[in-house]
C-alpha cells in the first residue's frame, strides 16, 4: 500500500530493453519514395516533425534519405511542413 | 542519357481538359528535346496537407523519363512561366529508385508492402 505512495521527484528513467535496429538494413529496402505518404508518416511525429534516430533506431546513412524524402515529401504538399494532430 | 522523375501539382480551378492539355504540352516539350518518356501517372485530384496558393487541392501528375541533363532546366524555366502549375519538384533517380520505379510499376511491390508491413508487426 505505502509502495503506490512513492512519488519520484524526478520522473525514473524508464530503459526501452528492446533492441533498436535499422529496418531499411533489416527490410532490404534500398529507396525511400518520397511520394509514398503513409510509409514517411512513421518517421514523423504527430506535430508533422522528423523523429530523431535514437527513437527510430534507423542507421546514419538511412536517416539521411528519410529526411531528404520527408523535406520533398513537405515541398510538394504532401505531408505538412507542421499540424497538430497528424495521426 | 540521365533517368528523371518529374512531379507536378496543377490548381484544381481548370476543368480537366485543360489539365490534360497542360500536360499534353510537357509531354511535348519532353519529347521534341530528344527525351525519351518511360512512364506517365496522374494522381488526379488530392487533398493537400497545406493550402498552396490558398487552394485545398491539387491535380498531381508524375512523369518518368530518360533525358540529357540540360534539358532539366529548360523544362523548369516552362513550369516557372505556367501559372497553371502550383508546386513541380524534378527528381534524378538513382539506380537503387530505378529498381524501385520498376517494381513498382511491375505490380511486384503490393505484395512486398503487405511483407514488410508483417514484419513490422512482428518485430513492432
Amino acid at each position: 500500500m505505502a509502495k503506490d505512495q512513492i512519488k519520484y521527484v524526478t520522473a525514473p528513467k524508464v530503459e526501452d530493453t528492446r533492441k533498436k535496429y535499422c529496418r531499411f538494413k533489416k527490410n532490404g529496402i534500398k529507396y525511400i519514395d518520397y511520394k509514398d505518404a503513409n510509409f514517411l508518416l512513421k518517421f514523423i511525429n504527430d506535430q508533422g516533425k522528423l523523429l530523431p534516430r535514437r527513437l527510430t533506431g534507423t542507421s546514419l546513412k538511412f536517416q539521411r534519405k528519410v529526411a531528404q524524402a520527408v523535406k520533398r515529401a513537405r515541398h510538394i504538399g504532401i505531408l505538412p511542413y507542421v499540424t497538430d494532430s497528424l495521426k | 542519357m540521365q533517368q528523371y522523375e518529374t512531379l507536378i501539382v496543377l490548381t484544381p480551378l481548370l476543368s480537366e481538359e485543360t489539365a490534360k492539355e497542360a500536360i499534353a504540352k510537357y509531354r511535348g516539350i519532353l519529347t521534341a528535346n530528344g527525351a525519351e518518356i518511360i512512364n506517365e501517372d496522374s494522381w488526379g485530384l488530392k487533398k493537400l496537407a497545406y493550402p498552396i496558393q490558398k487552394k485545398t487541392t491539387g491535380y498531381y501528375h508524375l512523369t518518368e523519363f530518360k533525358a540529357p541533363g540540360e534539358l532539366i532546366n529548360k523544362l523548369e524555366i516552362e513550369y516557372r512561366r505556367d501559372e497553371r502549375i502550383m508546386r513541380f519538384l524534378t527528381v534524378a533517380l538513382d539506380k537503387h529508385a530505378i529498381a524501385y520505379s520498376e517494381k513498382k510499376r511491375s505490380g511486384a511491390f503490393n505484395q512486398k508492402k503487405e511483407a514488410k508491413s508483417q514484419t513490422e508487426e512482428v518485430a513492432g
